[in-house]
């Protein structure tokens, strides 16, 4: 055995623990009472875990108070909704008034934002924005008419209680009928338990911005890229992370060494149970409800129909797994053909750890749980450096242009280049494709990106040299890995596109940070130091985002559709949250057609506190 | 001296904790890092060594403190003590103001510290500083440091450090120049990231009068020691 071998071992050894954290098999202190009912069959439906309890109708009294919870094995208190982790499944129906008296019996302010739901301001629960927040003790009575169907859900918009479990889902039955046809109808919620105080953990980010990734490089990999790759190979492809001192392998800010991953509020070792009969078509909603974790999707034996993307119904899309973003919702129909037990496998994008649950047709029947994937190595594509220029750039005059990363300015006639003869490993793209043309509404961005100078100082580590549109790029631990992964090109509008107009401009925004010191903002300003974005009332405008950070952004406009850019401006997909991957470019149009303040943040919520902005529609 | 500390400390205050609405996205924050604690054994004594440094502040402005010593006997035999003002002006960097004291051995000296301190290229932590004393002595001192990570828990880190001086301090046992370099190699097992117990050795040599003095003293202008110790940090 050689010394790499010999690390790899020890290594091995000590992360196995922390990997395969599944938490504790039972002694959560839901109160199921009974599953989704099935539209059709109703009767039928007895899970072994059914998850969190159903809500419907028009009224609703919610109640937000501390409950004890158990998923590791240690007691700690939760921020629940009635009692339970994740909160009650609300079921309301497309053109009712819902009503919903939210009372605070937590020791701080609270609040409930309903995530993806097109409301009247003041209904959108954000304290400070849209009104003052649920003091203790207090109530807050929401009403608004329901106007769009779909899966959505609810959370906090208060301090960090969405880590701690304030969170559940919201079904919205469509008044004509849908369509798709399914027999069972089944929520998957995924969400990041942590034993820790979310004010601990926060702290931890900001003193040792690496303090819960234990996946960096280590001597056994250098011996082994050497003996692959050669030392001077090995040396090169270093030496831009080493310079820019950054790691290919930052994948996510907090990882399964804290984190336990929950479905339906059930640890992999408990596994949400959801049954079937043999040629059956069964809806999942999937809902990620995480705090930090992107979850990669798949149902080993099982092909996934995407039908609908963030609530909205699109083309239907046939894949064998998909990335869900934090605070995004696929639903997916899946037609189990024989007498076995699948495994639901949602594992964290930084492959620390997974969500589970089982769709069987007995209750004693358990899938095999798949493994990991490998562990994903961000590349050049990442950090939005351009392809057609790495690939022959191995020598370290040219990588002294990347220590200062150049204004965009000096890049921009790039725009257009296309990527062939690329060949570089890791690159999204498979066939020699033209770039489209870009500018006209549901194509995408045709002006230069341009790094405004408060994107530079110590506040801001990086920039993107040459972000590119990557809709059709599964993103970092996805590429081709053998599998059809659902894709962002993929989404296309199931109907025309509601509001056909050209935009009338364009807002770049950039998301920006410094890893190291745990630092977040948009364009190099944080939100506490940033004036509110301006819309009028009606406008049509553009809003394109590019990601000068090596980590995805959930972007979440409030209020309004952000109705996002696929190539095809006749069949616009609308999504609320939309995944600006890191070093890219993406672009989404939105209807200024609601009054008021609203908020636009990313939705991972450490990064929330500063990547934010205020959103203002006035006339 | 001591008074410009509280100047310095209160000008930190003053700019306030970021507020957007409920979410401080820059709270108050303090770390203790006691990088190295530590039992050096070699020819003599056996003294208890430390080397531990503190932050108080925000994002990109913080109160430091920083501290090394050597306890033998029951006697503090060897201290300073830095606070420091210290401010990001670069993604990486930051540069640290204020004052140093070496309080033991005696007689004191007291020291403007004006530094940089942060992760150069290729992830070496590097503290520079240059120090202007009270009788218009100066000194510079350069450490640097790298982590080799033999696998996530077991780290091997080797370090050094440079001094040099204006001129002469009989009475300290300083000569002017090139005064000493130090290097030192570490492997720390990390029981969590908090909480390391290391071996490792640790080289000194003394140049020009510095080495002359301290033979003067009867003592060697080489020596190197081994090393128990802990690291760990709140």
């Amino acid at each position: 055995m050689n010394i790499a071998q010999i690390f790899e071992q020890l290594d091995t050894l000590h992360m196995e623990r922390r990997r395969f954290v599944k938490g504790i098999a039972a002694g959560t202190a839901l109160l199921g009472l009974g599953g989704i009912s099935t539209r059709l069959h109703a009767a039928e439906e007895i899970p072994a875990n059914p998850g969190m309890p159903v809500l419907q109708g028009k009224k609703f009294t919610l109640s937000m108070a501390p409950q004890q919870v158990n998923f590791t094995g240690k007691v700690r208190t939760a921020t629940a909704v009635n009692g339970s982790v994740p909160g009650p499944i609300l079921r309301w129906r497309e053109g009712d008034r819902v009503s919903l008296k939210v009372t605070n019996h937590l020791a701080e302010s609270s609040s409930i934002h309903w995530h993806g739901i097109i409301l009247p301001n003041a209904m959108d629960g954000v304290p400070g924005i849209t009104f003052p927040g649920i003091e203790p003790g207090e109530s807050y009575h929401y009403a608004f008419d329901v106007r769009q169907s779909g899966t959505y859900w609810y959370h906090s918009h208060s301090g960090f209680q969405e880590q701690t479990g304030l969170y559940g889902p919201i079904i919205i039955d469509p008044l004509e009928p849908e369509p798709f046809s399914y027999d069972r109808d089944y929520v998957v919620m995924l969400s990041d338990w942590s034993d820790e105080n979310p004010n601990d953990l926060y702290a931890h980010l900001k003193k040792m911005a690496g303090y819960y990734n234990f996946a960096e490089r280590t001597s056994a990999d250098l011996i082994r890229d050497i003996k692959k790759k050669g030392l001077s190979r090995t040396v090169n492809d270093r030496s831009m992370w080493n310079i820019m001192r950054m790691s290919d392998r930052d994948i996510s800010d907090v990882t399964g060494y804290t984190y336990t991953y929950l479905m339906n509020g059930q640890t992999p070792a408990a596994g949400w149970t959801g049954l079937f009969k043999k040629g059956e078509k069964v809806r999942l909603r999937i809902i990620n409800g995480s705090a930090m974790s992107f979850f990669d999707v798949r149902i080993p034996g099982l092909k996934m129909r995407v039908v609908a993307a963030d609530g909205q119904n699109i083309e239907p899309v046939t894949v064998d797994e998909f990335r869900i973003g934090v605070a995004e919702t696929y639903d997916v129909i899946v037609e189990p053909e024989s007498e076995r037990a699948y495994a639901v496998f949602a594992q964290a994008i930084d492959r620390t750890g997974y969500a589970l649950g089982t769709l069987t047709p007995d209750v004693s029947l358990r899938a095999e749980v798949p493994d990991f994937d490998p562990y994903p190595i961000l590349t050049m594509t990442d950090m939005g450096m351009d392809m057609n220029n790495m690939a022959g750039m191995h020598d370290m005059k040219s990588m002294k242009g990347m220590k200062g990363m150049p204004e965009m300015d000096t890049m921009s006639g790039m725009k257009g280049m296309n990527h062939s003869g690329s060949t570089m490993a890791g690159m999204p793209m498979k066939t020699e494709q033209p770039m489209p043309m870009r500018g006209a509404a549901g194509t995408g961005s045709d002006t230069p990106v341009v790094h405004a100078k408060t994107e530079f100082g110590p506040h801001v580590d990086m920039r993107a040299m040459s972000p590119k549109y990557r809709l059709d790029d599964p993103g970092v631990g996805l590429r081709d890995n053998g599998r059809r992964v659902l894709t962002y090109a993929d989404l296309r509008n199931l109907y025309p596109t509601p509001d056909s107009r050209e935009p009338g401009r364009e807002i770049q925004l950039h998301l920006t940070g410094n890893m190291a010191r745990y630092m977040w903002s948009i364009n190099g300003i944080k939100y506490a130091d940033a004036k509110p974005i301006e819309l009028t009332y009606g406008e049509r405008v553009r809003i394109t985002f590019v990601n000068d950070t090596m980590m995805n952004h959930p972007m979440h406009l409030h209020g309004m559709w952000s109705d996002l850019e696929t190539g095809d401006g006749r069949r616009i997909p609308r999504k609320h949250t939309v995944v600006v991957q890191p070093g890219s470019k993406i672009s989404y149009l939105v209807t200024a057609d609601a009054m008021g303040g609203w908020a636009y943040h990313c939705h991972l919520l450490y990064h929330m506190l500063a990547m934010f902005r205020k959103v203002v529609v006035s006339k | 001296m001591k008074k410009y500390i509280t100047v310095l400390a209160c000008s930190l205050f003053l700019s306030s904790p970021a507020w957007s609405g409920e979410m401080i996205d820059d709270p108050l924050l303090s770390m203790v890092i006691v990088d190295q604690l530590e039992v050096q054994v070699g020819d003599g004594d056996d003294p208890l060594v430390w080397e531990a440094e503190g932050w108080l502040g925000y994002d990109l402005n913080k109160l430091w403190l920083k501290t090394d010593g050597e306890y033998l006997d029951g006697r503090i035999e060897d201290v300073e003590v830095q606070a420091l003002y210290s401010r990001a002006i670069a993604p990486f960097w930051d540069v640290q103001i204020g004052w140093r004291g070496d309080l033991r051995p005696q007689p004191e000296r007291n020291w403007l510290a004006l530094g940089v301190k942060g992760l150069a290229p290729y992830f070496f932590d590097v503290d520079a500083a240059v120090f202007i004393g009270e009788s218009g002595q100066t000194a510079a001192r350069l450490q640097a440091e790298y982590e080799i990570m033999f696998t996530r828990k077991l780290i091997l880190v080797p370090d050094v450090e440079v001094n040099f001086h204006g001129r002469d301090d009989e009475e300290l046992g300083i000569g002017s120049g090139l005064s000493d370099i130090e290097a030192g190699l570490r492997l720390r097992y990390e029981i969590r990231r908090e909480f390391a117990p290391y071996v490792g050795i640790t080289w000194k040599h003394l140049y020009g009068d510095t080495a002359d003095f301290a033979e003067a003293e009867g003592e060697d202008r080489d020596d190197v020691r081994f090393v128990i110790g802990l690291r760990a940090w709140f």
